[in-house]
């Protein structure tokens, strides 16, 4: 691993994904930058994929179950060269392959649309489970809001994976805390959540979701998993822009023009420091 | 096509699914069939016997399947999920939309049990929304065969077309209707007989019910073409405007709901574009209950005898 490559990528990915909602003039911002490790971990070290081949059978797949995180999946695959740099300022805009949620139909490298909460784990399994169909050994991943477990068909999924020994299924879980009406302890206590995967079968790893030694080496070993696994990330919503960080109202909502070149002044900073 | 069943066999339209399954697991290996702990009564049990490799039984979890058929489908399955029909198309809605059709995923959602001759379970699973619920989905097929044969005809279609489906079935026996001589392939709604004096529309189960109403019709002195209208979505245009100039009475008889049934779907069209005279039997805002099949239809007018009189009270009116 190449920490400081990753380091550098998710420095630019958190620079990106301001711009194209400042731009927007709406958006995610703080789901979008709690998970940037976890993204560019997956984009640019841990999935196996082509971006001049998105098509083939047996590449990884990831699924964004958080949808309105799109800004940032929208930055790695432009990164990945899915698609030219110019389509990022199209985000939000009236005939964009970039949709506010993201579209399979329109936009090259999404796996499938997203955007109403709870469904990516399904559809995570279904695809681990096609693929076990035709003897492929590849991983679907997928990527959840912690607010988002307060669905049900995410249990529901989780005791397919586990009731069909779906080891090729390693979720991500964004734990920022935080969902749009407040914290998740008071909104939807999650708690104890590690022992709520481990009680449905999954092998379940806790990590701090801006290490990318921690994820990687999660991921290392969910691979050797015979079960389903879960890494639960722990994350700070709006991560890397100070004013945005562990702050509720940044769940849905694009700077002004002062808030953005504060935030780019800051992350600027951080990597120069 | 070779179909499974003679006309006047009376079997119920789940079993012409069933056996469409059977004939897809020996020609199509991608099919893959799921269910929601109802496989013996939907007949998707019938495949898990001879196929238990490609048949997964999700448990009691509707959103759960149509997630997983969904990511089937984008590994190149084709899978067929079955439940009850008021279970996945009101539960499992959401999950059709935002997933299945919002991204137009290759997934054949089957739904049995819908109409009021589901019986004596009562109204809680009487499905009598369905249509209205898929057919306002954009990218979505909806088909409602009269009869086991033309499930299986359109299971066997379902399969080979790229694209969300939805089919809808019953769970009592009735008469088979289509023979080998019929012709149609989904899209088309299709003549079983003409008549002069006017049309008679009908979708799924209850079209075995229609011709006897016809028949007796005929006895009458009145005679009315009965055209199966078995496939609600893409809408057959073609025929609306066929017989739009013709200022004949159009009857539609349906077990669903008048709101989003195939009257107003028709009606819409009609409003829009040419006059048609459209006479409706349906169920207006009011939800199934208990009783025999029978019982139901005699309640709620859809025996042959009380479809006939309804009719020949309108044209005389």
């Amino acid at each position: 691993m190449d920490e400081s490559y990753l380091v550098k990528k998710s420095n630019l990915v958190r620079k990106k994904i301001l711009g194209i909602i400042f731009r927007a003039g709406s958006g995610h911002p703080g789901g979008s930058l709690s998970a940037v490790e976890i993204g560019t971990a997956l984009f640019f070290h841990i999935l196996n994929h082509d971006p001049k081949n998105p098509c083939l059978p047996e590449r990884d797949r990831f699924i964004l179950s958080k949808g309105h995180a799109a800004p940032l999946l929208y930055v790695l695959l432009q990164e990945s060269g899915y698609f030219p740099e110019q389509w990022l300022e199209t985000f939000r805009e009236l005939n964009s392959p970039l949709q506010g949620h993201p579209s399979s139909i329109k936009c090259p490298g999404i796996e499938i649309s997203t955007g109403s909460l709870g469904q990516g784990l399904s559809i995570c399994c279904g695809i681990a489970l096609g693929n076990r169909q035709k003897n492929l050994n590849c991983y679907a991943f997928t990527l959840l809001g912690d607010g988002e477990l307060d669905e049900g068909q995410v249990w529901e999924a989780a005791m397919f994976a586990s009731h069909f020994k779906l080891s090729n299924v390693i979720a991500f879980i964004d734990r920022n805390g935080l969902q749009i009406d407040g914290t998740t302890e008071k909104i939807m206590a999650l708690e104890p959540l590690s022992e709520k995967w481990k009680s449905f079968g999954w092998d379940v790893h806790t990590i701090n979701g801006h290490s990318f030694a921690d994820i990687i080496m999660s991921v290392d070993n969910a691979k050797k998993s015979p079960k389903p696994s879960v890494i639960i990330a722990n994350t700070i919503k709006g991560k890397g822009v100070s004013f945005m960080e562990n702050n509720a109202s940044w769940h849905g909502k694009a700077p002004n023009k002062i808030e953005y070149e504060l935030a780019m002044k800051e992350l600027i900073l951080s990597i120069n420091t | 096509m070779k179909l499974p069943y003679n006309k006047g066999d009376v079997v119920p339209v789940r079993d012409g699914y069933g056996k469409a399954l059977l004939q897809l697991g020996i020609n199509n290996s991608d099919v893959l069939v799921l269910d929601a702990d109802l496989a013996k009564s939907t007949r998707s049990d019938w495949f898990a016997q001879n196929y238990p490799l490609r048949f997964f039984d999700v448990g009691i979890a509707e959103q759960n399947m149509v997630g997983v058929a969904s990511g089937l489908s984008l590994t190149g399955h084709i899978p067929f999920i079955t439940t009850y029909s008021v279970f996945v198309t009101g539960r499992a809605f959401d999950q059709i939309r935002n997933t299945v059709c919002f991204s137009n995923l290759n997934v054949k959602i089957v739904g049995s049990h819908s109409g009021l001759s589901v019986g004596p379970d009562g109204g809680s699973h009487q499905c009598l929304e369905d249509i209205a619920l898929m057919n306002v989905l954009p990218n979505m097929t909806v088909l409602c065969p009269c009869d086991a044969n033309e499930a299986y005809i359109m299971t066997l279609w379902a399969a080979d077309f790229e694209g969300p489906v939805y089919i809808r079935l019953a769970r009592e026996a009735t008469e088979v209707i289509v023979t080998e001589n019929y012709s149609s392939q989904p899209g088309r709604a299709v003549f079983f007989n003409k008549g002069k004096d006017g049309y008679v529309i009908s979708h799924s189960v209850i079209g075995s019910n229609v011709s006897k109403a016809i028949e007796i019709l005929e006895k009458e002195g009145l005679f009315l073409s009965h055209v199966n209208f078995s496939t609600i979505k893409p809408l057959d245009i073609c025929f609306l405007e066929s017989i739009a100039h013709e200022n004949l009475p159009v009857f539609i008889i349906e077990e669903h709901f008048l709101s989003g049934s195939l009257t107003s779907i028709i009606a819409t069209w009609s409003a829009l574009n040419k006059p048609i005279k459209i006479h409706s039997l349906n169920l207006n805002d009011t939800f199934g209950e208990s009783g025999s099949p029978n019982e139901l239809y005699d309640k709620y007018g859809f025996t042959p005898e009380k479809i006939a009189s309804y009719i020949e009270n309108m044209i005389n009116r």
